[in-house]
Parts: structure tokens; C-alpha cells; sequence
């Protein structure tokens, strides 16, 4: 009873112990803040990477892929058939591709990934990144008439709506040049018997020199821009829009190009001696993952086609080929598991396939975010621990201002052990104390991060969290109840370790000399 | 001045009775008994004590043998530096002697375990102290209260509280000090918390009570209120009191007095 009774005196009445845990409050507060940082980047991540990766990816070395996908699907349904909830088959080219604007050329370096519609949205989260909520739900490359990016407003005007303006617009502006041209051409007199020149803006895509069709999906003798589309493309948001501040600093997209836009895009065809090949298409929907890597360079479109432009099917029998086949595993399925059975089966020394699940493809990333956390915990549990140096300096200067009571005491026959239980006690609660106020900050920190971090660019002026940098809307955060329950023993802990000296010196104290100091 | 302290006259057979479990020296007890008329309660047999000073041993009890029976007030004086405090210690067991014997109640105590000896300081020897050695984050109730609480665990203190808390208000009331319960010790004079000390070394019924210069700190009315306490208890009580002091007119208010002079006891 003395025990507690005294610890909590001296926890009342010694402030100088609080302080000296101020530390402890800090280091628990900062390791919960950044943990939980961590932990949102992390899943976030995990949910993006995952979410545009399948789980398993199957995947030829060569550009011109391997044949008949069935077979393959087939054989791994055999092998595996029980943990696959899915599969598509899929091909990655890389590729050039040409967006006019005002007249020019942006040239871009893309990778061109031709996917089943039907199939390739239930093995990845695809369709979720898509700015149309209709494409969203059922993946089209058909452009939609208007409805693009609701709810954002600097998106550009989009799909038929647009697409008809711009034509318009386009065969206006042709006239006048070609009026132009031909006031130009024959003095000061209009001659309208005098044939117009051929005029390099008229089509909204100049006609390729090397030979590149255009492939309009209705067909007509003449290609009618404003009712008529190429096949579709889906481009990644950062392909085609450059992020960046206007003049008064507020952080906007710049858009080179839209849905209802036509692009021109350059890859190579398969074959022993691959040769470029030119296709327009048109810009049915954009891509916003969030993951710059993927938004930066990916753009989607109808395998089918893809493979006939390539010229990736045998044209006797109608054996397909693709670069890869992506795989989805049921729930609760052993995602390194499935990944070794299929390399058993598809031994690398016979098929010139590489088997990775979506972990093993983006391995580095998740190990230098996941060293980046252990490093930093580290670091931070050094702070407490200092901190724990900290505490073991006050303690034993609490000890020694306390001789004579511990003198006393013992003169009443208090035995050694109850001695060091107030020591200890005291160790204990002035950890929990410290690591509980840490706690609370520490969430409520995490809780009101967006809040602060707003606040600190009101107070600075200075963006903390730079949207042109993330591509995160707010900083994600995730509170990991085993993370806090363990950082807060870790604290309590070192505490305690940081008490066990001093409580020990104390109980070990004689009690005459104890007595006698003065 | 009979019934100013109250306390239930002392009847030897509570302590005897809750002396059971303590070991018991048959051949000691005749010793004791045949020396003096009244039972003999606590003495020193041969008892030696040296303290090392850096490289120098400094010896201050060159072989002490006295002897206190129940009920006596007894007093040590003795130059400073005579060994009289460090002689009160070996007898409360707060110190072990390096040679000698200590024994109460008949049975040999300096060589017991520290366990053994820590309940006894807790539940026969009641101890006051020159600077009154108050706890200073503690009220002087909760002062008082402190040898129970060490005595009972936490959940027997907590079931026995209120019969506790009223002996201690009781006890303060009959020192004086009925109107400074919720005080601190800093906010008490010094007669005021020597007061204190003597309740609370009352509190758990002792056998013995050892002074250690009670008044050495107080001006000379307080310290003869403190005396009067003292003598009070002796006298209604028949508490067994052992006090030291330098003061020749402190000690003469003892029934015997005890002179310790290098390191021995003199003849009186």
C-alpha cells in the first residue's frame, strides 16, 4: 500500500521526472506518426501495385510472344486450376507515340499493352482507374459522348461532344488556310478554277508517309472525324498532361491531349526483323493510377487489333500469340505457392517464360519502402532509448534526494523488495504516463495530419505535401493497432529497464547510513 | 493524567502470543531472567561495533553488556562520537554488531534474517529520531499510517482501513496533534512533527520504543513537552523506553541512566 502511495506522491510532486519523459512522449508520439505514414504510403501502394498488376504474371522474353494463350490458360487451369479465379491474356510492346498539338508533335515513349476487355478487368483493378464512370463499370473503347473525369474541373472538353466541335472546327480552319492559299497562290484575284494545293492541316492526323493505315472502326470512302472514331485507345494520365503550377501557384494538369483526340502511335511489328508500324487511334479514356511509373508510360488497347497490327497470329490456322498471360488467384490462395508449382511445370530451361507474382515485379520497391520503415523505427526506438538514458539519470537523482526516506523506511521495516517496488513502480508509471500522453498525441497527430499539414502551408507558405510531386490528394495514413500496442510495451519497457538500476541502488541502500545522510 | 493517553493498559500476553513463530533459544532465557528481578526485555551481550573510515578503522563499541527490563525508562548519554546512537541501532536491529549478541524477549535478534528483523522494527520497536525523519510527501496521518501500511498488503490495508485510520487520529489526538492531520511536515514546527514521529511509532503497539536524541532539535519547553509524552507513556503505559541523549537534564528524567564512554558502558 505504501508502495503505490508513494510512487504516486512522488509521481504528483516530482515534475522534474515528467520532464524527463517528455522524451519517451515524444519518441512514442513521432514513432506512431510515422508508422502510421508509413503504413498509408505502404497500402496505398500495395493496393495500387496489386491493383494494376495481377497476382501472377506469366511472361514470354520475347516481343513476339508465345503462341496459342488457350493451350497455356488450359495447362495452368490443369496445374492450378483450384487457386486461379482468373486469367487474360495480354501483350506488352513497347512504342512511340505522337500526340498534335497546335499544329506540332509531342512525341512520347509509351508501353502499349494489348488487352481482352472482357477478361482483363476481372483480373486486375483496371477499370477502376478510368476517368469515365461508364467504362468504369464496363470497359468500352467505343469514346462516349461527354461524361469524362466527373467532378474535376480542369478537365478538358471530352468524347463525341467534342470531338464533333473539333472536327468542325478543324474543317474551318482547313477552308480558310485553303482560301488562303489560293489568294496567295494566284495574286490579288480569287480564282476559284485553279485546283487548291494539298493542304497539310486539313486531316486532324497528317497521313503517314511510311505507309501507316488509319483504322476507321465504321467505314466510309472517306475517314469523317466528327462521326466516325479509330479504334480506341486508353492512355495514362501522365502521357498525355503535364502537372505543374500556373502563374498564381495553384497546382493544375495541362492536358495535350483528351478523349475524342486522335494520337498516332509507332511499335514494332513481330518477325524475325521487326519493322515499325503506325496506327491512329483514338483517345477513348485515361488512365489515372496514381503510380507515376504507370500513368507515366502505360496505354491500353483491343488485343485483337494488336495482334493484327503486329502481325501476331498465323494467318492458316488463326493461332494467336501474346507476350503474357495475367492470372488471378481465388482468395486466401498461396500466392508464392501457385507461383513455384507453375515454374515447375514451365521449367525455364524448356519455355523461355518468366512466372513472377506482383510482389516479386515490384520487389524493389516494396523492399526499399519496407527497409525505409525498419530503418526509421530503429532510429526512432533509439530516441526512446536515449531517452530510457534519460530517465535512469533522474531516477538515480530521485534515489539519492530520497536516501533518507528510503533510510526511513527501512527503520520502520519496510523489507528491500517493497523499497524497490516504489522504485519501480514509480519507473512504471511514469512510462505509462509518458507513452499514454505520447499515444494520444501521437493519434490525434495522425488523425488531423491533412488538417496540420494544411496549416503549416497557411503558417509557411510553403506546400508540405507537394500534389505536383505525389500523386496522393491527402497523405494517406493508416493506424495499425499491433504497431501501437507495440511501440507502446517498447516504451513502458524501456522505462522500466531505465528504473531497475536506481530501484536497485535504493533497495540495497543501509538503513543507518541511509539515516545519517544528510 | 490518567486517562490523557488513553491507550488500553499493556497486556504482555498480545505480544507473546504473536511472538510465536520467532525462534526460541531455551538456554537463553534462564540467563536473562536470574540477572535481574524484573524480566529483562532487550540486552546487549559483548556487542562490538567498528566503522572503516577510508583505510582506517574507527572502533566505537568496545564491548557493551547492559541489559533493560520491561517497563524501564532508560536513558543513554554519552559524549558525541561515543557510540550511544550506533549502540540504539544494534539494539533496533537496524545495524548488526560485528561481535555480541543482541537479544529481546530472550531470543538472540542481531542474527536473524532480514526478513525477520524487518518485522520486528515494523511490530515491537517503535523509533524516534533527532530530525523526526517524516516522509515529506506525506501528510502526518498519512505518517502515521505508514508502519500499518508496510505491516499489511495492499487488500488487507484497504479492508482494515478505517480501523487504522482511527487509531492513527486517535494517536495524533492524544500527542496534540488533532488539528494538523492533512498537514505536511513542512508545514509543522518542530515539536509538531516529533509529535508526529511518537504516534506513528506507536501506532503498531511496540514493545520498545527507542529515542535517538527526541529533543536534540527542539528548544527546551518543547523538548520538555516531548519529555512529558515520553515520561507519560512510561509511567500509564508501562512502555519500555530506550532514549539517548547528550542533555544531562533530558536524561536525568529517566529511571536509570546509562553512561557509554570509550566505547563501554561506565559504572553510574
Amino acid at each position: 500500500m505504501y508502495k503505490l502511495l508513494l510512487s504516486w506522491r512522488y509521481l504528483r510532486s516530482r515534475y522534474i521526472a515528467l520532464a524527463s519523459i517528455i522524451s519517451v512522449t515524444l519518441g512514442v508520439a513521432t514513432l506512431i506518426v510515422v508508422n502510421s505514414v508509413m503504413a498509408g504510403f505502404t497500402q496505398e501502394m500495395h493496393q495500387r501495385l496489386h491493383g494494376i498488376l495481377s497476382d501472377i504474371v506469366l511472361e514470354s522474353h520475347n516481343l513476339d510472344g508465345f503462341a496459342d494463350p488457350q493451350w497455356h490458360m488450359e495447362q495452368i487451369r490443369k496445374i492450378c486450376g483450384d487457386d486461379i479465379a482468373g486469367m487474360t491474356p495480354v501483350i506488352h510492346v513497347p512504342a512511340l507515340m505522337r500526340i498534335p498539338f497546335r499544329g506540332d508533335f509531342h512525341t512520347r515513349q509509351i508501353n502499349l499493352i494489348g488487352v481482352d476487355k472482357t477478361t482483363y478487368t476481372e483480373v486486375s483493378d483496371f477499370s477502376q482507374y478510368l476517368l469515365h464512370p461508364g467504362n468504369q463499370e464496363k470497359l468500352s473503347f467505343l469514346l462516349r459522348e461527354k461524361g469524362y473525369a466527373p467532378g474535376r474541373n480542369d478537365f478538358p472538353p471530352s468524347g463525341w461532344v467534342y470531338r464533333r466541335v473539333q472536327a468542325e472546327y478543324e474543317k474551318e480552319l482547313a477552308r480558310q488556310q485553303r482560301e488562303m492559299a489560293d489568294v496567295e497562290s494566284s495574286g490579288d484575284l480569287p480564282a476559284s478554277n485553279i485546283a487548291p494545293p494539298p493542304d497539310p492541316y486539313a486531316p486532324s492526323i497528317p497521313s503517314d508517309s511510311y505507309g501507316g493505315e488509319s483504322n476507321p472502326i465504321t467505314s466510309g470512302d472517306v475517314f469523317d472525324p466528327a462521326t466516325e472514331q479509330n479504334t480506341g485507345i486508353i492512355l495514362g494520365i501522365a502521357t498525355c498532361s503535364i502537372r505543374g503550377r500556373d502563374a498564381d501557384g495553384e497546382v493544375r494538369d495541362f492536358y495535350l491531349c483528351g478523349p475524342g483526340d486522335d494520337v498516332q502511335v509507332y511499335f514494332p511489328n513481330a518477325g524475325s526483323s521487326p519493322k515499325p508500324v503506325s496506327t491512329s487511334l483514338t483517345v477513348v479514356d485515361l488512365y489515372e493510377s496514381k503510380m507515376s511509373e504507370y500513368d507515366a508510360t502505360f496505354a491500353f488497347m483491343p488485343i485483337e487489333k494488336l495482334q493484327s497490327l503486329r502481325g501476331m497470329f498465323d494467318p492458316l490456322t488463326d493461332t494467336r500469340y501474346v507476350t503474357s498471360i495475367h492470372m488471378k488467384l481465388k482468395p486466401g490462395a498461396d500466392l508464392n505457392g501457385v507461383r513455384d508449382k507453375l515454374r515447375a511445370a514451365f521449367p525455364s530451361d524448356q519455355y523461355p517464360y518468366r512466372i513472377e507474382t506482383w510482389r516479386d515485379l515490384q520487389g524493389p520497391l516494396l523492399a526499399a519502402v519496407h527497409m525505409e520503415t525498419t530503418i526509421l523505427n530503429i532510429l526512432l526506438f533509439l530516441i526512446i532509448a536515449v531517452a530510457g538514458f534519460g530517465i535512469l539519470a533522474t531516477f538515480f537523482m530521485i534515489v539519492v534526494e530520497k536516501t533518507r526516506d528510503i533510510g526511513i523506511l527501512k527503520a520502520l521495516g519496510a523489507p528491500s523488495q517493497g523499497v524497490m517496488s516504489i522504485f519501480l513502480s514509480y519507473g512504471v508509471s511514469l512510462g505509462a504516463v509518458g507513452s499514454g500522453v505520447g499515444l494520444v498525441l501521437g493519434l490525434l497527430f495522425v488523425i488531423y495530419i491533412n488538417k496540420i499539414a494544411h496549416g503549416l502551408e497557411l503558417i509557411t507558405g510553403r506546400e508540405v505535401f507537394d500534389p505536383t510531386v505525389y500523386y496522393f490528394q491527402e497523405i494517406p495514413t493508416s493506424i495499425q493497432p499491433t504497431m501501437v500496442v507495440g511501440v507502446m510495451i517498447g516504451a513502458v519497457l524501456i522505462a522500466v529497464l531505465a528504473s531497475v538500476l536506481p530501484a536497485l541502488r535504493a533497495a540495497r541502500l543501509h538503513p543507518v547510513a541511509a539515516l545519517r545522510y544528510e | 493524567m490518567d486517562s490523557f493517553y488513553g491507550l488500553a493498559p499493556r497486556t504482555s500476553t498480545r505480544k507473546q502470543s504473536a511472538a510465536g513463530p520467532h525462534v526460541t533459544f531455551p538456554g537463553d532465557a534462564s540467563e536473562s531472567t536470574a540477572s535481574t528481578k524484573q524480566q529483562v526485555l532487550l540486552s546487549a551481550h559483548g556487542v562490538e561495533k567498528s566503522y572503516r573510515k577510508g583505510k582506517h578503522v574507527v572502533p566505537v563499541l568496545l564491548g557493551v553488556d547492559f541489559e533493560i527490563a520491561a517497563g524501564e525508562f532508560v536513558s543513554i548519554v554519552g559524549q558525541s562520537g561515543s557510540g550511544k546512537s550506533t549502540l540504539l541501532h544494534l539494539l533496533g536491529t537496524l545495524d548488526a554488531p560485528d561481535q555480541g549478541e543482541i537479544h529481546f524477549e530472550g531470543r538472540r535478534i542481531d542474527n536473524l534474517p532480514t526478513s525477520s528483523r524487518d518485522l520486528l522494527r515494523n511490530q515491537y520497536f517503535g523509533m524516534i529520531f533527532q530530525f523526526y525523519h517524516l516522509l515529506p510527501e506525506l501528510s502526518a496521518l498519512e505518517n502515521v499510517l505508514i508502519p500499518s501500511m508496510i505491516a499489511d498488503g495492499a487488500f488487507r490495508y484497504w479492508r482494515n482501513r478505517r480501523q487504522y485510520r482511527e487509531r492513527a487520529e486517535h494517536l495524533l489526538e492524544l500527542v496534540g496533534l488533532s488539528h494538523r492531520l492533512k498537514h505536511k511536515p513542512r508545514e509543522l514546527s518542530g515539536g509538531e512533527m516529533q509529535r508526529a514521529a511518537i504516534a506513528r511509532a506507536l501506532i503498531a503497539e511496540p514493545e520498545v520504543l527507542l529515542a535517538d536524541e527526541p529533543t536534540g532539535n527542539l528548544d527546551s519547553k518543547t523538548g520538555e513537552e516531548i519529555m512529558e509524552i515520553l515520561r507519560t507513556l512510561n509511567a500509564d503505559q508501562n512502555l519500555t523506553i530506550v532514549m539517548v541523549t547528550h542533555d544531562a537534564a533530558i536524561a536525568s528524567q529517566a529511571d536509570r541512566i546509562v553512561r557509554l564512554a570509550e566505547g563501554r558502558v561506565q559504572a553510574a
